[in-house]
């Protein structure tokens, strides 16, 4: 257990952590250009943003449990890297659709909107997400106050559910929602966990448990 | 008011309207080039823009099937054929699952070895036909058609078959058939996803007689000058250049004419959004997704303006008059 711990706070850990985090957009950029994203590059490119969006966000949102449950608390260092990858991903999700879908003109994208209300549920999961982004730094928090920091960033699971919507939604042209399912099955995990881990700290109720700080977090 | 007769003699023509000796000399002289074969060589250039558009590498990897020329209007675009590679590795075809990759790596467990056609209910002639009978019923003639999935791409396709109505005069339909349904292959054992909860199998398409009757309404039996892919609904399938690309059933096993107008698949699963005529329209949107543009697969870049959808797909001319006083937003 040690030996994990020292692991995730050596030096090279973090910078490892980012190239892997980045390994998706690199694969996506490479075959773009060499042309290895099939029939319709474009639908190709907006979708597999899309995905690794929400698997970022199930992998940011696991870190406290993970942490919690394997007495590991060396993984909280990841997890700003990985809320800022959710960012990232969704990002490049939102400009593939605005230029190669719609060829960045307003008018078709306003249209579009109208026309598929998925697509305003998903832009109002990135609108959420940018203060979230934009308060990710030290000074931020400090800034803030903690508890008010803590208080917006609880935001990020009303936008893992605007997330899962907009993912059902688009899917429901298809009648196919296998893959919706896992993504609502981890998420569903990850949020009952610390609904439970709420619940039991609210019956403990004793102040001075040195456990709390890391339960709460 | 001066109003000419017969009985007011000859009137001579005003000079403008006379042709001038040059333009006539020239007309005799592109007539006499005409006679002589030499306008050929002037029209070559022209003539080969037009097969240089209309070539396409053969994939050689099923057996040949050829089709030859066909008179009908309409059967072949001028459109950039797309790729064999594309046209069958980017489908719709859910019996081998929902991913559009799904058919070109799964579709290969489908058995088209025999193959029957039942074609029945109200025709004098109601008849099981061999795959083989089938293929020999009407000559074999290659069209070349633009398709236009609902989802908003298309693609430009040559297809090997023969005009449905060939089929129909045959087997004689009723004065009763007002219809006619196609019903599909539903084989669990060699369609994975046959099933699966998204459709009601098997899955069932129709056109109404007179479209089924129209010369562009295309029994399919090859691509690209070989017998059909197995993703793309060997042994036999209806291409139907004009409507969205769901209403040409694939793998058929039945053709049934009814008097009633059957339900479809995806009407089946969503009426509000698939109309039984599906036309392709640009002015009636889907209801969730605008169909005005349409992104041609293998052509249109990643950073290229999706093009405009045309009226019919482009065969307005071809089937405009089989809805001629139709209300298209009502009957979409």
């Amino acid at each position: 257990m040690i030996s994990r711990q020292k692991l995730l706070l050596s030096p090279a850990a973090k910078p490892i952590f980012f190239v892997l985090c980045l390994l998706p957009f690199v694969w996506l950029f490479y075959s773009a250009l060499t042309n290895q994203l099939g029939a319709n590059p474009a639908e190709a490119l907006i979708r597999a943003t899309g995905d690794w969006t929400l698997r970022f966000i199930c992998i940011a949102l696991a870190i406290t449990p993970l942490r919690t449950i394997s007495s590991t608390p060396a993984l909280a260092r990841f997890r700003r890297m990985l809320g800022l990858f959710v960012y990232f991903y969704v990002v490049i999700h939102l400009l593939s659709y605005s230029w190669f879908d719609m060829g960045f003109d307003v008018a078709d994208i306003v249209k579009d909107i109208i026309k598929r209300p998925f697509i305003l549920v998903g832009f109002s999961a990135f609108v959420l997400l940018t203060p979230l982004a934009a308060t990710s730094f030290n000074a931020a928090i400090k800034a803030m106050g903690a508890k008010r920091w803590q208080t917006l960033h609880k935001l990020v699971y009303v936008i893992a559910g605007l997330g899962l919507l907009h993912f059902f939604w688009m899917r429901s042209g298809k009648n196919d929602f296998a893959e919706v399912f896992v993504y609502a099955a981890i998420i569903a995990v990850l949020f009952g966990w610390r609904v439970k881990q709420f619940l039991k700290k609210k019956k403990l109720k004793s102040p001075g448990n040195a456990d709390d700080a890391i339960l709460t977090r | 008011m001066l109003i000419k007769t017969s009985a007011s003699g000859f009137c001579h023509s005003v000079p403008s309207d006379i042709t001038s000796p040059s333009a006539y000399q020239g007309r005799r002289e592109l007539m006499k080039l005409m006679a002589t074969g030499a306008a050929g060589a002037a029209l070559a250039s022209w003539a080969g823009r037009e097969a240089l558009a209309q070539s396409y590498q053969k994939p050689s990897k099923l057996a040949a099937l050829a089709g030859g020329k066909s008179g009908v209007a309409g059967a072949i675009v001028m459109d950039k054929v797309t790729d064999y590679k594309d046209a069958t590795t980017y489908n719709n075809f859910y019996e081998f699952g929902t991913d559009k990759a799904d058919p070109g790596k799964n579709a290969h467990t489908l058995v088209t070895k025999p193959w029957s056609v039942a074609v029945e209910g109200l025709v004098k002639q109601p008849k099981t036909y061999t795959l083989e009978d089938l293929i020999k019923l009407s000559p074999q003639e290659e069209r070349i058609y633009r398709l236009r999935c609902v989802e908003g791409w298309s693609m430009v396709i040559p297809w090997t078959g023969y005009s449905l109505s060939e089929l129909i005069k045959k087997v004689e339909p009723l004065g009763s058939a007002k219809y006619v349904e196609f019903i599909t292959q539903a084989d669990p054992k060699t369609m994975p996803f046959v099933g699966s909860r998204v459709l009601e199998w098997p899955y069932v398409e129709a056109l109404r007689m007179d479209e089924a009757m129209h010369p562009l309404a295309l029994l399919t039996f090859g691509m690209y000058g070989e017998v059909l892919a197995n993703q793309n609904g060997a042994p036999v399938r209806m291409v139907l250049p004009w409507k969205y690309g769901f209403k040409s059933g694939k793998s058929i096993v039945k053709i049934r004419f009814t008097d009633k107008e059957p339900r479809t698949a995806w009407n089946k699963a969503a009426a509000q959004e698939y109309g039984f005529y599906s036309n392709v329209n640009p002015e009636v949107d889907h209801p969730r997704w605008s169909q005005a543009t349409e992104r041609r697969i293998g052509e249109d870049g990643l950073f290229a303006k999706k093009r405009k959808t045309l009226m019919f797909n482009g065969y307005e001319a071809q089937v405009g008059q089989l809805y001629a006083g139709m209300d298209l937003k009502k009957f979409f």
